[in-house]
């Protein structure tokens, strides 16, 4: 139940950005979520993507410092409250989110929050227990 | 003013023949009591005996930092440490500092030395100096310090650092003579300037500026903005301390080198020949009054031109000029010695870390700050920031544990940092000397 993300480590100066998204474009990759976390030396860019293996090939190869991570992409109703009660739930149990973003796309008429947990299985039990849908990451490479 | 006006004012020819007689007396006592000289000597197929005029003194082999180190800690003295009164240590390179130590007439000498340069600089008995070099195993504040006392003049051991309080004192004491590394000063002076208190409207008449190096562009906004005389002075530790040469006031163009105490001489650093007066080279001191850490043919690193023109003040004693660079990769860094290969073993120590960094410095507000860039890698690398951070952190609070030098670490990526261009890469010194 659990989606893999990329995440490249990237410099905070002019056109780093760009020479990600170029060295993806040229390998054909799409980018289905992005996220970027910075300080004002560095940022850690979280991606989302359809072919995530050839990515991070692609970009290992351009010389880019690239992870693998866990995250858990879950259904979140798009109305007032809907991704409160996520957190709700998640607060609750005591589970620790360490970051979120939102997909770019919907799946149906439900938008998707990624997150990322401290404790990963928990928290997809959790979630799953109190109703909540938690997508795989096939299915969201699908989307 | 001229405080030792016999020895400091000397014909060359007097001069020359007592340093001829101290020199071959300092010989026979190292050959006789340090380990390290006998060999050297011996190697070199030269007895003290042999040395005959001053220029013999070109026979006998260099003494290195690396000879200082390898004798870590007592091994280069020429007493016993019953003897000993005062040890001093300057920072070393892996973590092994340079060891020096003094008799009680050591010490008086250096008073001597140190309370001429107070004199060159215009200082009197009358005077209240506000002494902001570092107390402690430094030779900085204590070295100014005895000799201020030498002198007459009132001593206020403030120290470095606590900036707010030094400003106060500064201004309720009425001190007339500063001194303090030239960088400190400028800070002081914009801090004290915060507070409401010019120093313009201070009291000060000169200050005495050293142990790191600084330009005539600097001594001009020095002497602007502090209304005073800034002198150069110039020392280290392996020779003595501060007190070795110092600027007079009379000329500001040159540092008197003590000659009655320590012969100088410039070589060609790559061959280790001697060159004549006016040529640029490598700094070489030879100690020869000193008596628990006498010194023969120190090579100082510090490059420099030897001026033998006689003077307006009237000393005889010849003139180096400020010194322009350094032989090695030595950084001084707000009065630290810093060596690249310091922060390297540092950075070795951490988990994961590889040896590929870089050094920037600057001065910033009159301040160096020295950032170390380090390259990131698959094992340093987390997705969480905040672990990141925290890596930047553990290596910048080691560095200061190790090396006393505070320095902004920040990761960079792989392959940013240049390779296989020796070393001079890995040192960015934008500071405008």
């Amino acid at each position: 139940m659990q989606t893999e993300q990329i995440s490249i480590f990237i410099e905070n100066k002019a056109g780093r950005l760009s020479d990600v998204t170029g060295i993806l474009a040229e390998t054909g990759i799409n980018i289905r979520a992005l996220a970027v976390a910075d300080t004002s030396d560095f940022g850690v860019l979280r991606l989302i993507v359809n072919d995530n293996s050839k990515a991070e090939e692609a970009l290992k190869n351009s010389g880019f410092t690239v992870r693998k991570t866990r995250v858990v992409a879950v259904k979140v109703d798009d109305n007032p409250g809907g991704l409160h009660r996520i957190l709700d739930v998640l607060k609750t149990a005591g589970i620790n989110v360490e970051y979120m973003y939102a997909f770019i796309q919907q799946s149906g008429d439900k938008a998707i929050m990624i997150f990322r947990f401290d404790q990963t299985e928990e928290a997809i039990n959790i979630l799953l227990d109190n109703g909540l849908t938690v997508i795989d990451g096939s299915t969201l490479s699908t989307l | 003013m001229i405080f030792d006006i016999e020895y400091e004012t000397m014909p060359r020819e007097a001069l020359e023949s007592i340093q001829l007689k101290r020199l071959q007396t300092v010989l026979s006592h190292v050959y006789a009591t340090v380990p390290f000289y006998k060999k050297k000597l011996d190697d070199a197929g030269i007895l003290p005996g042999d040395v005959k005029t001053l220029k013999d003194l070109q026979r006998i082999p260099f003494t290195t930092k690396q000879d200082l180190r390898d004798n870590y800690p007592f091994g280069m003295f020429a007493v016993p440490m019953a003897n000993v009164v005062r040890i001093h240590a300057s920072s070393g390179t892996t973590g092994q500092p340079t060891v020096v130590g003094y008799t009680a007439r050591d010490i008086d000498t250096w008073a001597g030395l140190m309370a001429r340069a107070l004199s060159a600089a215009g200082a009197t008995r009358g005077d209240i100096i506000h002494n902001a070099y570092g107390y402690g195993l430094f030779t900085g504040g204590l070295g100014v310090h005895y000799g201020a006392e030498k002198l007459g003049a009132s001593v206020i051991p403030v120290s470095g650092g606590n900036t707010k309080r030094q400003a106060i004192i500064m201004r309720d004491f009425k001190p007339t003579i500063l001194t303090a590394t030239p960088s400190y000063t400028l800070h002081l002076a914009e801090a004290a300037e915060e507070m409401g208190i010019s120093f313009k409207d201070l009291h000060f008449k000169a200050g005495i500026f050293g142990a790191e190096p600084w330009s005539e562009n600097m001594r001009e906004e020095i002497e602007r903005k502090l209304n005073i005389d800034a002198i150069d002075i110039y020392g280290l530790s392996e020779v003595m301390g501060p007190g070795v040469s110092i600027e007079c006031l009379e000329a500001k163009k040159g540092l008197h080198i003590f000659e009655d105490h320590f012969i100088p001489e410039i070589i060609n650093p790559n061959t280790g020949d001697a060159l004549p007066y006016g040529d640029t080279g490598e700094l070489v001191f030879t100690t020869i009054t000193k008596e628990a850490f006498p010194i023969i043919r120190y090579r100082t690193r510090d490059i420099t031109t030897l001026n033998p023109e006689p003077c307006v003040c009237g000393r005889t004693h010849v003139r180096m000029n400020k010194v322009s660079g350094r032989t090695d990769d030595m950084l001084i860094i707000r009065g630290v010695n810093v060596f690249p290969s310091q922060i390297e073993s540092v950075l070795m120590q951490v988990e994961g870390v590889e040896p590929h960094y870089q050094l920037l410095v600057d001065r910033k507000d009159n301040l160096d700050t020295l950032t170390v860039r380090v390259e990131i890698n698959e094992k340093l690398f987390s997705d969480e920031v905040k672990q990141l951070q925290q890596l930047e952190s553990k290596i910048s609070k080691d560095i200061k544990e190790t090396l006393g030098v505070s320095a902004k670490v920040k990761l960079a990526e792989p392959k940013s940092i240049a390779r296989s261009e020796g070393k001079a890469a890995r040192v960015i010194d934008n500071r405008k000397i």
